[in-house]
């Protein structure tokens, strides 16, 4: 029945609402940063990202096994590392920003990677890659949980000056010192959602729950309000659906998740209502004025 | 009392000169015009105001003004047209002054900025997406921001370019409106009957000082031909400037 189909898992396994509970604190926090990153177009400097944060959490790994406080706080160590490094090589050489964080994150895949061969087994490594949020236990959710708060309450404070700094920078510098504190607090939101979303989806995927609903709530509006919530419901519901799809056909958590998220930006790529492309195929007579 | 105060200014990039030996005051109120050629260290001139640019050599003094209480508009703003922000929103940010990061946008400052975009004739277009406007469009609701910024001191950098005459009007009208209402105004210019007919004050740059005074004075055929005659080019091979602050004294 329906209910069981789309209720029933999440009654009678607690790993379900765990694993529920996580993916909506991820998308509140994660989908606003993709919001962002989407605008600033930094949306493949996430991705890199992501990557980076790799070795770090694979230290971690190594030297205490799956904790994931270990895993999260080298990821975070590696993933500051990595951008403030991309920032500097970029900013002291002529290497655009985008070759040389190409090649940090590349390396820092392969490090990683090697990193947790040495000790873990294969399924170590398809859980660092992919990640399980089937797995998480109450200390991650905490964890998880934890960070998304201060995620928005530090998105709070950044809010007015990240969003002049991303429309006008020249004028927030005239007026105001705000603009590069603000920049280094959203790159570390950045890191910490990503390592976030790590625990839930994995190294290659984390970065999904982000950019995914970014661009969706992109072909629905064209204001950051509505933006950026668009974007944390396309993550809640795909979050959601993902965990059903997984837990009713065996397909891995993560990519579940992902997929769904895929369907429904490609849903909004064709019906959207701003640039969509039947909208833009179908536009309609054109007006008096 | 001067409003900005210029000691030996040379302002520039890689140690080369943009603005070469500047010194002068500008009283408080004074409507000026800077004008030169191309190259000739105007837009270089109003960063150094602004404090954007940091003077090579020599200071510039804002007369116990906090550098708030300069509105910069500049040429070529680095404004990301695409981002989703509504007029509204936009000029609101001219308010920064007041409500830094926190501070509540209530129902006076809501009526403050209707009235700003108001005053630049965009009446109906307060809930528009910036990206949507056109370049004269764009240009008034800077001026609206700058409107709202309430600054003592304003500072444009060529705000009539690839900006046809209507628009012209309204804006140069609200130009001398802050004139009237005692701000200091500084614009960079290359229209002369403009600066002839509406500018009471007018620096001629070519990258030193040629001449800085009343505009029916310094504006004559002489000073200009000497400002176009200034060689453009950085020399790569210059030596180090040994002049004194006496070489180039122009107020």
């Amino acid at each position: 029945m329906l209910y069981d189909a789309l209720i029933g898992p999440f009654t009678e396994f607690e790993f379900m609402r765990r694993a529920l509970a996580a993916v909506i604190a991820l998308s509140l926090a994660g989908a606003p940063i993709g919001v962002f990153l989407m605008l600033r177009r930094m949306s493949l400097v996430g991705d890199a990202m992501a990557h980076a944060i790799l070795p770090g959490a694979a230290v971690g790994f190594l030297l205490s096994g799956l904790n994931l406080f270990a895993m999260t706080a080298g990821g975070l160590i590696a993933g500051f590392a990595v951008a403030i490094l991309a920032g500097v090589v970029a900013r002291s050489t002529g290497l655009k920003e985008d070759a040389s964080l190409a090649t940090f994150y590349l390396a820092s895949l392969a490090l990683g990677v090697t990193i947790v061969s040495i000790k873990g087994t294969n399924i170590d490594l398809l859980h660092v890659l992919f990640g399980n949020i089937l797995a998480m236990d109450d200390q991650t959710l905490l964890v998880v949980a934890f960070n998304a708060t201060v995620t928005l309450l530090v998105l709070a404070v950044i809010y007015r000056p990240l969003v002049i700094e991303s429309v006008d920078p020249l004028f927030l510098r005239t007026v105001s010192r705000a603009g590069g504190p603000a920049h280094l607090a959203f790159l570390a939101l950045v890191v910490i959602n990503l390592v976030n979303g790590f625990q839930a989806l994995g190294t290659l995927l984390a970065v999904g729950l982000m950019i995914l609903p970014a661009g969706i709530a992109r072909f629905w509006s064209r204001d950051l309000t509505a933006m950026i919530s668009i974007a944390v419901v396309a993550a809640a519901v795909s979050g959601y659906a993902g965990l059903v799809l997984s837990f009713q056909t065996r397909v891995p958590s993560g990519p579940a998740i992902i997929l769904v998220a895929t369907i429904i930006y490609i849903a909004s790529v064709l019906f959207g209502r701003v640039g969509g492309v039947v909208r833009q195929m179908f536009p309609g007579r054109h007006l008096e004025a | 009392m001067a409003a900005l105060h210029f000691h030996n200014v040379t302002l520039g990039y890689d140690r080369h000169p943009a603005v070469h030996h500047l010194s002068g005051e500008v009283a408080r109120g004074a409507l000026v015009a800077v004008i030169g050629p191309n190259g000739a260290g105007k837009s270089t001139l109003l960063r150094g105001i602004v404090g954007i640019l940091r003077p090579l050599d020599g200071s510039i003094h804002l007369g116990g003004l906090d550098s708030r209480d300069v509105a910069y508009l500049p040429q070529s703003a680095e404004i990301d047209r695409s981002f989703p922000i509504s007029v509204f929103d936009f000029v609101g940010t001219g308010l920064w002054r007041g409500t830094g990061l926190f501070g509540g946008i209530g129902k006076a400052a809501r009526d403050k900025i209707l009235r700003a975009i108001a005053s630049v004739g965009l009446n109906g277009f307060e809930n528009r997406p910036i990206g949507t406007l056109s370049g004269g469009q764009m240009q008034r609701v800077l001026f609206a921001r700058v409107v709202l910024q309430d600054a003592s001191l304003i500072v444009l950098d060529e705000p009539f370019n690839a900006i046809d005459s209507k628009t012209t009007t309204d804006l140069l009208a609200l130009v001398k409106h802050w004139h009237g209402e005692g701000r200091t105004v500084l614009a960079a210019l290359h229209d002369m009957e403009m600066v002839r007919s509406h500018f009471t004050e007018t620096l001629v740059l070519a990258r030193g000082p040629v001449a800085w005074g009343p505009t029916a004075e310094v504006l004559t055929p002489e000073n200009l031909l000497v400002a176009m005659r200034m060689c453009e080019a950085f020399d790569d091979s210059a030596a180090a400037c040994a002049a004194d602050d006496a070489s180039s004294q122009a107020a």
